[in-house]
């Protein structure tokens, strides 16, 4: 969308504009080739490891070696479903508990907005790790949150569910996916809160006067104008919670293990380079067909 | 022509400009003379801000010069030309106060002077109290009056308005329309004022060019556009006009000629029919006909289709035997009065009437004006 | 009851809101404690001993110090750069756009354990050290795309005209530059750097791929507590981190708010 805008005011441009066509390449070079050669470089030397067979001691040689997929799929298949499964769960909590708070910020806060935001943002500026250490005191055995849940009888049912193993909160599936909605709620609160800002409230309003009921009126005006944000919040909580392992580590067991963790693992203790390689290279392919079916199944290319 | 231009006038030549599917402004050429105001008139899209945007230096014409004066200044940078912008949206910038944006242009020519002589402008557009705001706190009103300073202070050799007065409402717009009009004989600096909304121009226009599809139809004082429209387009653009199928007589003497309009003769003074056309349109405006036989020689019967009173006047649709309905403005003075369905008479005087070759669309421009004015 | 479903919204949204803030409040508690054993887990007795001597941790100030000149240099680096890509593309029309658009997303759209790790393949197979080079060109590279996407956001909002009027008043494009476009985005560039510093500064993911024993970021370090033991000076840090944010954070939405102020 606002590329067109662009394009259609670029007709009426200054002709200097016109005239110099260095001037974009000129600040577009420096930015790109970094990226060009610490990014997409990278891919290609990532996919080159992967295909090749060796060790650290005595060096790596190419051999095409396609097979070492299969064994990292044979092998890791459970926990690439798991860091798939844990991310697409946060991402739904995240959006659940997200919406409320930024419909609240853009509509319906006032004076407090600028307030609010802050307190949005400002978590996010603390390192995420010692956030993360927090929430193992919060959801350890011996406080008032773990003894509540088990008095309400929460526990008996998060473990009646799977999602914890015991009658404790901590070390669970619970407390993983629970660390990957809180770590990556401000990349949802965000990108809600910049489209629900932008919709003009009358039409809520004209909404309800053309008889929608709340909900209806929800449905039918305010979820569709922020889907750009739901897209984008949900792209950007997804793809950083799918290669997480920190939240897995800290909050998990061994059974919580993601698949992050293990090319963590493989490449710096392990130094099995080309299975590493391999694994990262099918995250990769992974993230990147899902995220562009669910754009294209979206249709909001424009993302930028 | 050159050495019968005074010092400081603007003239285009040939000035054109095409873009890759069509031609937005068709070669031109327009003399404005120094201290003038001049307006350029035209609906959307008819090339009037293309152009204005070329006497800036905003945009590259295709072909043609331009030259102030002596100088040709076609080559030259916008930021490098001594003609100067009130913008349509104003674009006064919001990060400087409303002192800061008068100076801007004087501390960019490094002028010692530029404080007094901002503040100078700033009482010249009684905004001396907001000097130190910045132009979001200010109302519609005060930014337009804030960017029309900006540009003024420069002394330009030519100040452009590009619908400066757009974004204003009516009452407002009205008294805009008369303090740019004083401000421009106070300074006495060639104003060229781009609009789409005829009154404007009307009312402060020495002269007007109304503009169409990127050329220029007419070009003449206020009066003579409205009394004597060359087009259809002229005609329904500048105010309403009553356009009936006519043929000439032969014969008539040196100042009347007869014109038929279906059975009927009427009287129009030979000055107004263009020389060697035979079928014409018969054009008079609402407000020069009259209900009943007292308006002029010239008599129509038809039935009264519709009347609606605006207070001043009352606009009365009367249809014509052969279907077509004529638009009669009255004035409310106490006159000719005419009901619903009630068969009555328009006359009006043989010079009132003006003739255009009906090989032109009778509808040029009438869909084109909207209720800005 | 009629009240509570009025207000049903801003409960919900206070209650989320404090779902996000409760660590931030256990980690400024736990800045007072004086733990039993190795880990701040559970408090203990009441104590500033961690506040008068934030650097009692060994290495703990070393990594700090580290980690903030990294954000520093690599959040500058990439908002310069990507200031750069955000007026290309805001500003100009140019071909080979929608190609700069995917290469500037796809950083977003790739986790950070496969950026991490695939930097690293390249820098074994170039023989590029380990270390705080390393780790300055990683940091750069991820930021670049958050700088474009706050940036552009901005320069999309400025009217052209507003350059144009600076021209016509006689600008140059360089003045025109200086004194209309840049003070313009500068919000835009400021919400872009910042961005750029707090992710550069809380990486770890990425930062443990390219790191080496003698460049230990203050993440790293955390994650080394974490199996080894959590001096309290982390929790000194975490608390004065928030509020310097707290203030940072508000004093540019004090700023913005200014200048923004609505037509009297």
């Amino acid at each position: 969308m606002a590329e067109t805008a662009v394009l259609s005011t670029g007709s009426a441009a200054p002709r200097s504009r016109r005239r110099r066509n260095w001037v974009p390449y000129a600040l577009l070079l420096p930015g790109l080739l970094w990226l060009v050669v610490f990014f997409v470089l990278p891919m290609v030397t990532l996919a080159s490891q992967s295909l090749q067979e060796g060790n650290v001691d005595d060096g790596y040689v190419f051999t095409f070696n396609v097979g070492i997929y299969l064994d990292a799929l044979k092998q890791y298949w459970p926990q690439y479903l798991r860091s798939l499964l844990y991310a697409g769960t946060a991402t739904v909590l995240a959006l659940l508990l997200a919406y409320p708070l930024a419909y609240f910020i853009a509509q319906k806060a006032g004076r407090h907005k600028n307030l609010l935001l802050v307190l949005v943002i400002a978590p996010f500026f603390t390192s995420f790790l010692i956030r993360t250490l927090a929430w193992r005191t919060i959801l350890s055995d011996d406080w008032f949150v773990t003894q509540w849940a088990q008095a309400l009888h929460i526990t008996d049912l998060l473990q009646a569910v799977g999602l914890t193993a015991n009658d404790s909160l901590l070390s669970s599936r619970f407390a993983v996916i629970m660390g990957l909605t809180y770590n990556f709620l401000p990349f949802m609160i965000l990108p809600l809160y910049t489209s629900l800002e932008r919709l003009d409230p009358r039409l809520i309003e004209a909404a309800g006067d053309l008889y929608a009921s709340p909900w209806q009126t929800f449905r039918k005006v305010t979820w569709p104008l922020s889907l750009p944000g739901v897209v984008a919040g949900t792209l950007l909580t997804f793809i950083p919670a799918a290669g997480d392992f920190i939240n897995a580590r800290l909050l998990g067991t061994t059974q919580t293990t993601m698949i992050g963790s293990v090319i963590d693992s493989q490449f710096l203790r392990v130094l099995d380079y080309p299975l590493a390689a391999a694994l990262s290279f099918i995250l990769l392919i992974t993230i990147v067909s899902l995220v562009s079916v669910y754009v294209r199944r979206a249709g909001t290319e424009e993302l930028l | 022509m050159m050495d019968r231009q005074e010092k400081g006038d603007l003239s285009l030549v040939a000035l054109t400009k095409s873009f890759a599917t069509f031609t937005a402004v068709h070669p031109l050429d327009l003399t404005i003379p120094q201290g003038s105001f001049f307006a350029l008139l035209g609906p959307s899209g008819c090339g009037k801000t293309t152009t204005l945007r070329m006497i800036a230096g905003l945009e590259e014409p295709s072909g043609g010069r331009i030259h102030i004066g002596d100088a040709d200044i076609t080559g030259t940078k916008a930021h490098q030309r001594n003609v100067n912008t009130v913008f349509q949206s104003y674009a006064l910038f919001p990060h400087m106060t409303v002192l800061d944006n008068v100076m801007f242009g004087l501390r960019r020519r490094g002028d010692k002077q530029a404080r007094a002589k901002a503040d100078d402008i700033l009482e010249l557009v009684q905004l001396g109290q907001v000097a130190g705001k910045k132009p979001t706190q200010l109302s519609g009103g005060m930014q337009q009056r804030v960017a029309l300073a900006r540009a003024l202070v420069n002394r330009p050799d030519v100040l452009l308005l590009d619908e400066p007065l757009g974004a204003l409402d009516l009452k407002l717009r009205r008294q805009m329309q008369m303090e740019l009009k004083r401000i421009q004989q106070e300074v006495g600096l060639t104003f060229i004022h781009v609009t789409h909304d005829q009154e404007e121009a009307m009312t402060m226009a020495d002269s007007i060019a109304v503009m169409n599809t990127g050329r220029i139809e007419q070009l003449g004082d206020p009066a003579t556009l409205y009394e004597q429209p060359r087009s259809t387009f002229v005609a329904n653009f500048l105010g309403q006009s009553n356009l009936v199928r006519a043929r000439v007589n032969p014969g008539g003497t040196d100042h009347i000629v007869t014109v038929r309009v279906h059975d009927t003769d009427l009287e129009m003074a030979r000055e107004h029919l263009p020389e060697g056309v035979d079928d014409v349109w018969l054009g008079v405006r609402p407000e020069k006909l009259r209900l009943g036989e007292a308006g002029g020689p010239n008599h129509l019967r038809g039935i009264v289709r519709d009347v609606s009173f605006s207070g001043v006047a009352t606009q009365y649709s009367v249809e014509m035997p052969w279907g077509q309905e004529l638009i009669v403005v009255q004035q409310n003075d106490g006159t000719a009065r005419a009901a619903l369905g009630e068969t009555v008479s328009v006359s009006w005087a043989a010079h009132h009437g003006f003739a255009l070759d009906a090989s032109q669309d009778a509808e040029a421009g009438a869909e084109l004006v909207d209720d800005h004015g | 009851m009629k009240w509570i479903k009025k207000h049903l919204i801003a409960f919900a949204a206070l209650a989320v809101l404090g779902y996000m803030l409760v660590p931030n409040v256990i980690v400024a508690a736990f800045s007072f404690n004086d733990p039993k054993g190795k880990f701040n887990y559970n408090f203990n007795e009441f104590s500033t001993e961690a506040w008068t001597n934030p650097c009692g941790a060994q290495g703990i100030c070393e990594s700090l110090g580290l980690s903030l000149q990294i954000g520093v240099i690599a959040s500058l680096s990439a908002t310069v750069l990507g200031a750069m890509i955000a007026f290309a593309l805001g500003r100009y029309r140019f071909r080979g756009r929608s190609a700069t658009n995917l290469l500037i997303f796809m950083p977003m759209a790739t986790p950070e354990v496969v950026m991490g790790s695939s930097l690293l393949t390249l820098f074994l197979m170039l023989g590029v050290p380990s270390g705080r080079t390393a780790i300055l060109i990683a940091h750069i590279m991820f930021c670049v795309s958050f700088v474009v996407v706050a940036v552009k956001a901005r320069v999309a909002t400025l009217d052209p005209k507003l350059e144009e009027a600076a021209a016509d008043l006689g600008a140059n494009p360089t003045q025109t530059f200086l004194r209309v476009t840049l003070p313009l985005a500068a919000p835009g560039i400021a919400a872009g750097a910042l961005l750029a510093f707090s992710l550069s500064f809380d990486d770890y993911i990425i930062t443990n791929f390219n790191a080496s024993p003698s460049s230990i970021t203050f993440p790293m370090y955390v994650w080394g507590a974490a199996a080894r033991g959590v001096p309290v000076q982390v929790y000194v840090i975490g608390t004065v981190m928030f509020l310097l944010a707290l203030i940072v954070v508000m004093t540019a939405q004090l700023i913005s708010s200014r200048r923004h102020r609505q037509v009297v």
